[in-house]
């Protein structure tokens, strides 16, 4: 496979993925810390290096509105979105997302206001997560160049057909330079299997156009979405696949639904998703190495949950603790309950500790972590209902 | 019958789509006093108007009677009825 090693910022790989795979319409506003991505994708489309159209809109709404009619008649497309933006994108999520367009999206997670900040957290896409789309956590840098690839194969499979979120951390992944390999756009067009072939078209010049927005009664509404259930059902098994033939393909692998890594003896597992688990795998390494039997269990695919993988790699270990990046204001962690709940009702299940971290652009580096890691493994199943929830690195000086 | 991927339904389906029962009210042309002007036409929500050389003619098929066109009419040639 013909590819070219450089450094370059995060944005500028997603920018490259995206060219590569021959969108046919993109239509993006632009919010921090997401205006790279667009911003390279009107540089390649000014310098004539973009296939399709690049549309200016002057909204979020907008941008989703568009893409969701381009997606509607048949067109490859993608936007891309943070924050406040995203959610500004809600009701059209759910209405692509619901009309089974395989849209690609990238996610760039931002937290959300009050108060004013552009710092990352899951804030923004973890409120998305109801909506029907397809949510992929990316890692690092290569992997969100990997995972956009991915990502059009994934949605615009026949026994698919949803929109995939690419969600990656703002700034981390987003602003940092690193060497990226980068493949032949060939090779990538080939592996997105070409043009698109939609499986329906509201198009009046298709053989069999169809329209969209019909109403239902009470009789079809639970039956329409059991069948978006049963389409993120089919996802999980898509996904892995796609994510195995992309190693054969390009030699890269960051894994598919999870990636369990170090987990098959260990005592204390943390869970986590996006640039963390980089962090918590370093970590891990470096506990290891002093003897200590801890693991990773990187969630990759948030939605569809992949509630099974994650009971199986969990299945031995005493303690999980799971980093989560988002608060469901008068609840708690999102991500900590959704590990919970799949674990409630195993065997022997282990102990499930729920670490609020990394909120706002809070720091959660490697010695962040190992602090984690220590507090998780004084958990027990006889200690836990004491514990409180534990707000990591939570300045106590502004709330007392 | 399984739903349809996505809840789309044919093109073209609302031309069987027959809104006209829907009125409670309907719209009687006075063809005298129409001019022609066509306002009627870029009004009706429904476009169920058309203006020939006798002046506007709407389709009941379609119009629900939401009496926009009525309102709208400059020559007052358009009435509401029960």
């Amino acid at each position: 496979m013909g590819k070219t090693v450089k450094v370059m910022e995060g944005s500028m790989a997603v920018a490259n993925a995206i060219r590569s795979c021959k969108t046919d319409v993109i239509a993006a506003y632009p919010i921090s810390p997401q205006t790279h991505i667009v911003e390279y994708l009107s540089d390649f489309a000014a310098n004539g290096e973009l296939n399709g159209k690049y549309i200016n809109v002057d909204s979020e709404f907008s941008a989703s509105s568009f893409v969701y009619g381009a997606s509607a008649t048949g067109a490859r497309s993608y936007t891309a979105s943070s924050s406040q933006g995203l959610l500004l994108m809600t009701e059209v999520l759910y209405n692509i997302a619901g009309s089974r367009l395989p849209l690609v999206m990238t996610g760039v997670n931002r937290t959300v206001s009050p108060p004013i900040s552009i710092q990352p957290d899951h804030q923004d896409t973890m409120t998305l997560r109801d909506v029907g789309f397809i949510q992929l956590h990316v890692e690092s840098i290569q992997e969100a160049y990997d995972t956009h690839i991915q990502a059009f194969r994934i949605a615009e499979d026949h026994n698919v057909l949803l929109p995939v979120m690419v969600c990656m951390d703002g700034w981390i992944l987003t602003h940092a330079y690193e060497p990226v390999t980068i493949f032949d756009d060939a090779d990538v067009y080939k592996f997105v299997g070409g043009p698109i072939k939609p499986y329906q078209k509201m198009d009046p010049f298709d053989e069999k156009p169809v329209n969209y927005g019909c109403y239902a009664d009470e009789d079809k509404l639970m039956e329409f979405k059991y069948l978006i259930m049963e389409a993120h059902k089919n996802a999980e098994k898509v996904i892995e696949d796609v994510a195995l033939e992309y190693k054969e393909t390009f030699g890269h692998f960051a894994g598919g639904l999870i990636d369990a890594y170090r987990t098959e003896d260990a005592d204390v597992i943390l869970v986590g998703m996006g640039s963390v688990t980089g962090t918590i795998r370093c970590a891990v390494d470096e506990l290891r190495a002093e003897g200590k039997k801890v693991g990773l269990l990187k969630i990759r695919s948030f939605r569809p949950f992949p509630g099974r993988q994650i009971a199986a790699a969990c299945a031995g270990a005493r303690v999980v603790g799971v980093i989560d990046k988002a608060l469901s204001l008068g609840y708690g962690g999102v991500l900590g309950a959704e590990v919970k709940e799949a674990l409630c009702n195993q065997k022997n299940a282990p102990a499930v500790k729920d670490y609020i971290a990394g909120i706002g652009g809070k720091e959660v580096n490697r010695a962040v972590i190992k602090d984690i890691f220590a507090d998780a493994e004084k958990v027990t199943k006889e200690n836990i209902l004491d514990q409180e929830v534990m707000y990591v690195n939570l300045n106590r000086q502004f709330v007392e | 019958m399984k739903l349809s991927v996505g809840g789309t339904c044919f093109a073209g389906g609302s031309k069987a789509n027959n809104t006209g029962v829907w009125r409670q009210t309907a719209p009687v042309v006075d063809l005298a006093k129409c001019v022609k002007c066509k306002i009627c036409v870029d009004y009706c929500p429904d476009c169920a108007i058309a203006v020939d050389e006798e002046g506007c003619k709407i389709d009941m098929f379609y119009c629900k009677g939401c009496g926009i066109c009525s309102n709208e009419c400059p020559a007052g040639a358009i009435r509401m009825e029960v």
